[in-house]
Order: C-alpha cells, then structure tokens, then sequence
C-alpha cells in the first residue's frame, strides 16, 4: 500500500509569455534565479522542508531543460522508493488524449496518479513563486478548521490587487467571497496559488468541472467559486513572509535585486529552510587583482577581471578587464568582455556582450532607467549600444522592455 | 589490442604512515585533506580515472579513513555508483588469526589482504596509484602507450626540479626508448631530473602473480619490491607526463601547490583540461560580497560571506569574513568564520573554526602557520 496523506501537485507547464526571450527554450518554473537555483525549486525546497515527500510535477511548454533538471529528484531528496517526484506531462489514452486545457485539468487528467497514493488531502502548488513556506502549518490549520479547501493568501498593496485573485474572508478566516482578478478589488487579501484540498471533494469537484463544456477548467477561474456558490468551508490561509511572482521580467530583476544588500528581503543562507537546487560542478570562482566585487551574489566557476556592483551572478560567468556592471543579472556563463558596461539588466544565458558594448543607460537615475534584457545565446556586437528604450536593428534577440 | 577503457580498473592505494601535513592530517588521511576551495586532494585521482571511462575503482585505506569515505559515500558525485562495478572503499581488517592489516607497512601487503578484488574484477589492466597526485590527466593516452609498447608495467613520470615540494620521492632513468634503466627511491644524491608521479598501468593478471612471489619472498612495496628487482626481466617503460602535476607530501608543498592555484593559466588546466574534476557537492547558495568587500586575486567557493579585504587568498565553502577583517596569502577551510577585524597573513585554517575579533595570526611565506579543525581562538 502507498498511502500518502498529503502529496502535491506542482503546476509547471505555464509559458511565461511575460518573460519574453528568457522564456523562448523553457518554461517559466525553469527560469535561472538568484545565482544558482531555478524558479521551481523554490517549491520543491518548500514541499521537501515541509515534509511532503511525493510531488507531481505537471509540465506542458518547453519541458525538456524542466524534465533535466528534476530528473529523478536527486537534489531536493526526492528520489525516493516510495514516492519521491514524478514528472507528469500531457498524454495519449486510448480516447486519444489531450494537451492540459487549464490548471484544474491538467490535475483531472492525472487523477490516476493521486489515486494510486490514496491521499488525504492534495496540496495544489504552482511552480512560478518565489517564497519559504511550511506547508505543514497550512496543513494543520486546514485540519483544524475541518475545511474542505484552504487558499494560501498574502496582503498585496491595493493598487495591485486586481492583478491577482482576491479573497474576502470574515473574522475566522472563512472565505466568503472570491474574485479572480477583480476590476474594484474589496480587499488586498490575494491568492498565492498556493491550495489544500480534501482529496475525496477535489475529486468531485474535478470531475463535474471536466464535464462542464463552458468551463476553462481552471482553479482560480473555475474550481474555486464552484465550491464557495455550493456553500464549501473554505478558509484562507495568511502568509506573512516573503513571496514573490517572478512572472514579469521586471520582478524577476526586483526579485534577484532583493537578495542583496544588508536588509536583503528574501535570505538563500538560513541553515533551517535550506533551497536545495542542482549544483554545477563549477571550479570555485576567481577574482583576480585587478577587479572589484561589491554587494553581489557570486557562484562557482565566474572569472572576474573587472568591476561588479549589485549584481547577480550565475556559474561561469565571465566579466573581463576593465568591464563594468551595476545592478545586472547575469545568468549561466554568459560573458561581458573587456570594456563593457552594463546597468539595471538581465543577460540571459551564454550570452555574450563583446568588448565596449554599453547594454542599459550610464547617466540616468536607476529608477528612471528601463530594465534591458539580452535573449539566451544572443551576441552583442563589439561597440554596439543596447537601451531598454531603443530597439537595435539585426539584434533580434534584445528584448525591448515597456 | 582495443583501447577500451572498460577494460581498465582503478585502484588508489593509500597506505601513508606519517602525519604528513601535520595538523591538517591529525584526524585524516592526506587523501581526504581540502584543496583549491572546494575539493579534497583524491578528487583529482578520482575524477581522472572517470573522465577516461573507468567504472571499477578500488580505494585501499588504512588509517584515519573516516573523513574519507564521509567524502567518498557511495561514489554517486563521481558517478560510481555503478549496478555493476563502481566505487570499492576497502579498510583494513583484523583477521582470526589476530593479526590487522592497518599494521602492515607496505602497499602490496594492504592490496593482497584484499587480493578478493582484485580477483573478482574482471578487467585486464589496472592503473595503481601509490599517492593521490593534483593533476588533470588524460588516461587514456597512457593506456595507449602502454598497449602500443606492449609494456608490462608503465611508469608516469614527469620532469621537474627537486626544489617542488621534496618529501619521498622515486628518481628514475629511461633510455631513448624510455625504457626504465634505473629506479631509486629517497636517494641523497640526485641524478635524474625525472620523478615518479606514482602511477602505473600494468596488467591486472601480471600484478597478482608479481605480488604473490614478491610477497613471499619477504617483499611489501611496490617500487622497492616489485619495479626494481625486476627491471630486467619485465618489460617496464616510463610515461612523461607534461602538463601540471603536484605530488603533495608536505605541509610547505601543500601551501605552495595551493597558492599556484591563484594561477589562472594553473587553476585552468587543473579544473577543465581533460575533463571537470568531480567532488561531493554541498547544497551553498552563491557567495555573498556586501558593500565593504574588497577581493583580490582570490579563489572563493560558495556559501561564503564576504565583507572585509582578501588578498591572495583561498576560501573554502560557507567561510564567514567580518567587517575589517584582512586575510592576506591564507587558506580558510569550510565554514571557518572570522569575526571583525581578524588579521591573517600566511595562515592555514581548518575546518569549524572561530577567530574572535581583532586577533592577528601570522606565519611565514615559507612556512605558514596552521590552525587546527575546530579551533576557538
């Protein structure tokens, strides 16, 4: 008998469209974050340090880089004989099967996998956060209101509400009322996409949803205002810490930015929620005599010869002589060569920025400045000028941010 | 005869008798002792014989071997955890009739008292290493030398002068052929620019049958008992080895062989020439340089925290360097921290240790001062 009391569901086939060139050969979860780590292991880390050792990770767009990089789990502990991670793309069935239609579909269809565990509860997770969460505690508090559905909420500033989906709970914490992406937004209660189900009343509510030909089959949209109108108990789960929706290109550089500095928002080093990720084996990093490193995240295998503030850099990444970077992202083994200058961007990996290249604006305040990404692979030309604001001819591949 | 590299096991014999490197080998043998940020010195013997295709690999210890097989596990980060084959960790043991072979001096002694694996093994050619060596080597060009000279054994070697980093040491002579024509172990007066890199290939067959009749005419090593006496009976061929290779053997030869790593031409050929060098991987987050940082000419593994000055210096994992903390020409081992202010010149510090704030350590260039595991100063 394999019997799991609580095992997630990693939803992880998003594309990320807002992620523009990053996004083109991956998906969103697989997105280089922080140095080191990708955007799903934040989630697995969580699911691991919260003791839920089986997770299906459901995947869809560009899942090959995904599907190498869990393999068999190794990392996060989870390769495991009972249980453990199971990587779950859309497949053929003898109807023919199907691609996942939406979020609440993509579980339906892998209703198989739930059932061979016998849950008690199903903990439904999206892969695209960045946060440290015990989702035991949320456990606990879903057993202890006997609900049949918690939502994990976060207070957001009221501007940015309508952004995501908003609770109205009364004073024990009873959802009453759900928007999803409401226009005149009631609160700033919102949504992390982060739910716990009774698995018996997730499989109901699954199952009528999939025969509902109207329905988008989503949980935000469709799942989650179908059991309050059938008067559910559902409760919403407060979260207070650290979290953050990388789905933009503007908030994955806050989100890397906020690693730094002495009143860094968000901490890689705590010993007791450690975020485990696939590590390179990368010599360790080289600064030489002639460079200066300052406020930055610095992983193996980078070769620093020039200048580095407020930065963050992936393995093997090289910065040469008399090269300057400020407030960057640079990812996997990309090169900034000897004379170059790059401000407030992402580069994306084994890109290159050859010698004297200016990527992003040198005299304007940072605020005021756009952020400039350069496309994975991408060479930028010796000489060449890149602003987030201009669009350069025969550079395909430079983002142009608004 | 095909060049297939599963034809070939390795076997790492570890049998130093001696606290080479002094406080650093108190508690572990010379084999599982830091190097270059991140590694322990048999990464490199190690991750030479995988990235030639080897998957049999035979690791004799003999004392101290605790923090060894800590580091080794099931040989998953070398990719030796193999269903068949892979990684053998293989102590000494007390035999019924009282005897323990940790007592026994001699390489072959401690390779007959597991003679099982080499017996069970089936590949025919074996490459012995008697000392793990911190080079990037490609095994199997030896292998094809020594197939193509139809060798019975093959002695690496490379040429260097006696000033690098002496501790024991075998000189020897080849021919035009190269050929070995003499072999000499420790000798006071030196001849030969040539030293062994102590490593050889020799048949696997060739190697039980050799040690069995030198063992039972009262032979025990290696060099002395099997090389030499049979130098003309066997064919017995060197093999120069070009690039960068260190044998260390002393705590003067560890610093100076650490410190040439801050050689990037050095440190590039030793971590990519012929293939990565592979090590236990501990799950740290980037390093961190705040503000007040100041880094020169400094290998820096991650995990560290990095907010005073480095100078010519090597930094193991997850080390902590305060505020106005200086360390100059040092080797901090993992997780060490410095509190504000400490001031380091010359120093070698283990594992787990603390300085407290504003203290001053300072060694030789030529003889560093070292700081044992765990010390709270």
């Amino acid at each position: 008998m394999n019997k799991k009391e609580c095992i997630a569901m990693l939803l992880a086939g998003g594309q990320g469209t807002r992620l523009g060139v990053l996004t083109k050969k991956l998906a969103k979860p697989a997105v280089p974050f922080g140095g080191k780590y990708r955007i799903i292991d934040f989630t697995l880390s969580n699911c691991v340090n919260s003791g839920i050792d089986t997770v299906g990770v459901l995947t869809q767009f560009q899942p090959l880089q995904l599907h190498s990089y869990i393999g068999i789990g190794g990392p996060w502990d989870l390769d495991r004989e009972r249980g453990g991670v199971m990587v779950l793309p859309p497949f053929v069935r003898s109807d023919g099967g199907q691609w996942y239609k939406g979020t609440a579909n993509a579980v339906y269809q892998n209703l198989g996998y739930l059932e061979t565990y016998q849950p008690e509860y199903v903990l439904v997770l999206s892969g695209d956060h960045v946060y440290k969460m015990d989702y035991g505690k949320m456990l606990e508090f879903h057993k202890n209101n006997n609900a049949s559905a918690t939502i994990a909420v976060i207070e957001v500033p009221i501007e940015e509400a309508s952004r995501f989906g908003i609770m109205n709970t009364d004073s024990d914490k009873k959802i009453i009322d759900f928007e999803e992406k409401p226009k005149q937004p009631k609160n700033n209660l919102a949504s992390m996409g982060v739910y716990i189900f009774n698995y018996d009343v997730l499989k109901k509510y699954l199952e009528e949803d999939a025969n509902d030909p109207g329905s988008s089959n989503d949980f935000g949209k469709n799942i989650i205002p179908k059991m309050l109108i059938s008067g559910e108990r559902m409760f919403a789960y407060p979260f207070d810490g650290y979290w953050k929706d990388v789905g933009t290109l503007e908030s994955l550089w806050e989100a890397n930015m906020d690693l730094l500095g002495p009143k860094h928002k968000f901490d890689l080093y705590d010993r007791n929620w450690r975020v485990y990720s696939v590590n390179p084996n990368q010599p360790p990093h080289y600064i030489a005599s002639s460079s200066k490193v300052e406020n930055s995240l610095v992983n193996e295998g980078c070769l620093i010869y020039g200048e580095c503030f407020n930065s963050v850099l992936f393995p093997g990444v090289y910065i040469g002589k008399g090269a300057k970077v400020y407030d960057a992202v640079i990812m996997l083994g990309a090169k900034i060569l000897e004379g170059a200058f790059v401000r407030k961007a992402i580069i994306g990996t084994n890109a290159v920025i050859s010698e004297n290249c200016l990527i992003g604006q040198k005299d304007i305040l940072l605020q005021e400045t756009p952020l400039t990404v350069v496309g994975d692979d991408e060479v930028v030309a010796p000489g060449l000028s890149v602003f987030g604001i201009h669009e350069r001819g025969g550079l395909k591949n430079v983002f142009k941010y608004e | 005869m095909s060049l297939n590299m599963n034809n070939v096991m390795g076997v790492i014999i570890l049998t130093e008798r001696k606290d080479k490197l002094k406080e650093l080998t108190l508690n572990r043998a010379l084999a599982a002792v830091p190097f270059g940020a991140r590694y322990r010195i048999i990464d490199f013997a190690l991750s030479n014989l995988v990235n030639a295709g080897v998957r049999n690999v035979g690791v004799f210890v003999q004392e101290k071997y605790r923090s060894l097989m800590d580091h080794l596990g099931i040989g998953k980060e070398w990719d030796l955890n193999r269903q068949r084959d892979g990684l053998f960790i293989l102590p000494p043991e007390k035999y019924a009739d009282g005897s323990t072979s940790w007592l026994l001096n001699g390489d072959i002694l401690l390779l007959r008292r597991h003679l099982d694996y080499l017996l069970r093994s089936k590949q025919e050619y074996v490459i012995l290493m008697t000392n793990p060596i911190i080079w990037n080597v490609n095994f199997t060009t030896v292998l094809k030398d020594h197939l193509d000279k139809q060798a019975d054994i093959t002695i690496v070697y490379h040429l260097t002068d006696h000033q690098n980093c002496l501790g024991t040491f075998t000189e020897i002579n080849t021919d035009r052929q190269e050929k070995i024509t003499a072999v000499k172990v420790n000798p006071l007066i030196n001849q030969s620019s040539k030293l062994s890199l102590d490593t050889f290939i020799i048949g696997r067959k060739k190697l039980m049958e050799i040690m069995d009749s030198s063992i039972s005419t009262g032979g025990s090593d290696f060099v002395r008992d099997i090389i030499i006496p049979n130098l003309d009976k066997l064919l017995i061929y060197g093999y120069q080895f070009e690039g960068y290779a260190r044998k260390i053997n002393s705590l003067e030869c560890y610093y100076k062989t650490s410190m040439e790593l801050l050689n990037p031409k050095i440190s590039k050929e030793l971590f990519y020439a012929n293939g990565p060098i592979y090590t236990k991987v501990k799950n740290e987050p980037p390093a961190i340089y705040t503000k007040t940082a100041e880094v020169k000419n400094s290998l820096i593994a991650n995990g560290c925290i990095i907010k005073g000055r480095i100078e010519n210096s090597i930094l193991f994992r997850g080390v902590k360097v305060g505020q106005n903390a200086v360390v100059k020409n040092s080797i901090v081992m993992q997780k060490t921290e410095l509190d504000y202010g400490v001031s380091l010149e010359n120093v070698i510090i283990d594992k787990d240790c603390f300085i407290s704030a504003e203290k001053k350590l300072m060694g030789a260039a030529s003889y560093p001062l070292v700081i044992s595991k765990k010390t709270q100063l």
